[in-house]
């Protein structure tokens, strides 16, 4: 029953969704609005029949109907129910599924947010968002059908993998990547609509702002609570491992992110026009390239649970993609020239041109290092990998480049920075560069890179603070505001500029939690009889007791340790190692005490079976929880830059600006 | 020479920077994969280099001394064996018969040092071979079982 509704109702939306883009594309081409009425409305019946897909699913796997192959894999009648309606997004089939939910959705909502102000340009962006949920209706319809039945239906499911029930963390990271990755459809459709009308002017730019920081937004949350996922769960220690699967979501951050800042340049000074609309094409082809690579199977992951054979399908629509958008945009270059130019070196438009080659560069050696096994064995027919070094060796200077920029950008003047502005807006956060290094590498940090991410993560924040500290105090001049009032205010009167500073203020906690928890890390692995203690860093670890005991679903084996810190007792870590039914083997799930100054991560390695002695793996790493912080800073910062504006007074406006240049001079 | 000049040119600077610098990165940090069996034919000219080994766990090969935390194992593509050590535990997945990857340098005389053991997961299910012991089972009957209540 379910089966047979689910499939029609998938198929049914595919043929609404052709449909719907056709019906866009003829309506505006002959003029009929009748026709682009009715392609605006297929937008709403495919949400309305990817809800009812959606929900059919969640029934089948809340009521445990195992006669649907996809229940009978991911559910069992002794998992939880978390983690059972969870298991939506477990694997393949249903992520597709969540995909063309969140695509459908997105759909709907630019075509009630923007289809009154851009009624040119809607019908071809509908087309376009109809024509990408076609092809993954297409998935959904026959290669990857979520609903395909099970015969005979088994007595009990398989339940979902042991690592992604493990922990309730596994909630959220998939479905923030879709919506970030599928947040990039929104911006794409608006070029594409662009191009195909020719109006390559600052329109399509101006409505795609908040789009684009919103999918931003959403792949920044996701890449780091997958990077905490894997910190929390995989239990090696570590949070990002250049793994192909995070690397498939870190390169359309970094050519969005590129896109970000040089489309302020087009607003400001109309150049780069084709570079933007390249960057937007590249940014959306990387996003369907990520999940290539993570439901493909091409490359071996930690973060892929999965294999099928819809590969080509994707190869073949990413190459459809690259060979229609630029082939529009070859065709309209002519409309595309710049109208504005360079006028110096030392200037914003230059600061956002590094930013943007520097963001490029990183991304292409991401690339690079992530397929390099494939290309090697295509050409030389020898399968070589470049790992962790090549990453280290190759995108620590580059992101270091970044971070000088980073403080620079937004500080220094269009077209020609005077010396006498740089001096003013730079010589207090050099100084306090200076001297962080200088303390740092009192305290005993001796390498060069270390030092380098601390005093420019310094720098790049200080330029943020002081930004904000000579704003404040011009309103107050002002307005006699008191400081958090005049804080508010002046961020609300620019939302975009103090969001992106409060988003640089995030990945300076980010850059420096990372490069402290690496640098600074303490690592030990012993074997201790009860009783026995083992040292490192401030802690002392005793090893209490372990105990096995059996829950509905599992068998834990279960360690008890006193951490003490200067002799005295501050906690009691459990790490354990659970065995699933399904598995033959068990998975480990790490203790971490997480502080502000450092994190100690207990993990269990191994145990002898009369419980006497266990193995245990101690690490410390300092400022871990910056780097989840900072990732909340970010998504603040981007929420900020995206808050819808309210009414603003005519006078206050004019007040506002007045004060809002004198802080800036 | 004019603004726009300068900007190609020093935007082809970096450009050129930044592909020396994956260069030299790749070169520098490229790790051929290798089997025994090919680890056997390069002989002595591979040692001392490193690489990633990749094959089979040997059954009955495996030894781990928990006091020193030493392991040592035997992997196999099915002609050749190579002897493994590494210091520290077996990761989860790691066990007989299953594949596993090794990273580390080869010592030479057949003994390869790994750094990282890499075992092999698959979400396939597989039912449990007959004469196999559930995990589960196994465990309980050692370990004194605790109240469930916590």
């Amino acid at each position: 029953m379910i089966s047979t509704l689910g499939r029609f109702s998938l198929m049914l939306a595919l043929g609404i969704a052709l449909y719907g883009a056709f019906a866009s594309v003829l309506g505006a081409r002959r003029n009929r609005p009748a026709l682009i009425e009715s392609g605006r409305s297929a937008a709403f019946v495919v949400l309305g029949l990817a809800s009812f897909a959606v929900l059919l699913m969640e029934a089948a796997l809340v009521g445990r109907d195992f006669s649907i192959r996809y229940v009978a894999r991911n559910g069992s009648l002794g998992t939880p129910l978390f983690y059972t309606i969870i298991a939506l997004w477990g694997a393949l089939e249903g992520s597709i599924l969540l995909w063309i939910w969140i695509l459908a959705l997105m759909t709907v909502l630019a075509v009630v947010i923007e289809g009154r102000r851009n009624r040119e340009l809607m019908p071809y962006a509908t087309a376009t968002l109809l024509s990408i949920s076609a092809f993954f209706l297409f998935l959904a319809a026959f290669p990857a059908n979520p609903f395909a039945p099970l015969f005979p239906p088994p007595a009990d499911g398989r339940g979902p993998n042991p690592l992604l029930q493990n922990h309730p963390l596994m909630a959220i990271p998939p479905p923030c990547l879709y919506a970030g990755y599928v947040g990039w459809s929104v911006p794409y459709a608006f070029a594409m609509a662009a191009m195909i009308k020719g109006r390559l002017g600052g329109e399509w730019i101006r409505t795609v702002r908040r789009w684009s920081i919103v999918a931003w937004g959403f792949l920044t949350v996701g890449i780091i609570l997958g990077g905490w996922w894997s910190y929390e769960v995989l239990g090696w220690g570590g949070y990002w491992a250049w793994d192909p699967v995070e690397n498939a979501s870190l390169l359309p951050w970094l050519t969005g992110t590129a896109f970000l800042h040089s489309v302020m340049i087009q607003e400001r000074r109309q150049m780069l026009k084709v570079w933007n609309l390249a960057l937007i094409i590249t940014t959306f082809a990387l996003t369907i390239f990520g999940t290539f690579l993570t439901r493909s199977g091409i490359l071996s992951s930690v973060h892929a649970f999965s294999e099928s054979t819809i590969g080509p399908l994707f190869l073949v629509f990413i190459g459809v993609i690259l060979f229609v958008s630029f082939g529009l945009l070859v065709y309209r270059s002519d409309g595309l020239k710049a109208e504005g130019d360079i006028d110096s070196l030392v200037s914003r438009e230059s600061a956002f041109l590094m930013n943007n080659l520097m963001l490029l560069g990183f991304a292409f050696a991401v690339f690079l290092g992530t397929l390099f096994p494939l290309l090697s064995e295509a050409v030389r027919g020898v399968k070589v990998s470049v790992g962790e070094p090549f990453f280290n060796k190759v995108n620590v200077p580059i992101g270091l480049v970044l971070i000088f920029l980073m403080g620079v950008g937004p500080l220094i003047a269009w077209r020609r920075a005077s010396f006498e502005s740089l001096r003013r807006n730079f010589s207090i956060p050099l100084l306090m560069a200076f001297l962080v290094t200088g303390l740092t590498s009192f305290l005993g940090v001796r390498e060069l890179y270390p030092l380098l991410a601390f005093g420019l993560g310094v720098f790049a924040a200080a330029t943020v603070i002081q930004e904000f500290f000579r704003g404040v105090r011009t309103r107050r001049r002002i307005t006699g505001e008191a400081y958090l009032v005049a804080v508010s205010n002046l961020t609300r009167r620019s939302r975009r500029r103090y969001g992106g500073l409060i988003v640089h203020l995030g990945v300076v906690l980010v850059v420096i939690g990372i490069t402290a928890s690496t640098v600074f890390k303490l690592e030990k692995e012993v074997t201790l009889q009860r009783g026995e203690s083992l040292r490192l860093g401030r802690y002392q670890v005793r090893f209490d007791d372990l105990a096995g005991w059996h829950e509905p679903h599992r068998f834990v084996v279960e360690g008890t340790f006193t951490v003490f810190n200067a002799n005295r007792k501050v906690a009691e870590m459990r790490p354990s190692k659970r065995f699933y039914p399904s598995e033959q083997q068990p998975i480990g799930t790490v203790d971490v005490r997480s502080t502000p100054r450092e994190d100690l991560y207990l993990i269990l390695s191994s145990f002898t079976r009369d419980g006497a002695s266990a193995t245990l793996k101690m690490m410390i790493r300092p400022l871990v929880m910056w780097i989840w912080i900072g990732g909340a800073v970010m998504a603040l910062g981007a929420l900020v830059a995206i808050w819808p504006d309210r009414r603003v007074v005519a006078t206050e406006v004019s007040k506002e600006r007045v004060a809002w240049q004198a802080g800036r001079s | 020479m004019s603004s726009k000049q300068k900007l190609l040119l020093g935007a082809i600077v970096v450009a050129a920077a930044l592909g020396y610098l994956i260069y030299g990165g790749i070169r520098e940090a490229a790790v051929y994969y290798i089997t025994p069996t090919e680890l056997k034919e390069k002989g002595t000219s591979a040692a001392d280099r490193s690489f990633r080994l990749g094959g089979v766990v040997v059954p009955g090969s495996i030894t781990w001394e928990p006091k020193t935390i030493q392991l040592a194992f035997r992997l196999t593509d099915g002609k050749e064996q190579v002897e493994v050590r590494h210091i520290g535990s077996p990761p989860d997945l790691f066990k007989e018969g299953a594949g596993a990857i090794v990273e580390g340098r080869y010592a030479g005389a057949n003994l390869f040092v790994a750094s990282t053991i890499l075992a092999k997961h698959s979400e396939e299910y597989r039912p449990p071979q007959e004469g196999q012991v559930q995990a589960k089972e196994l465990y309980r009957s050692l370990i004194k079982p605790r109240e469930a209540s916590r």
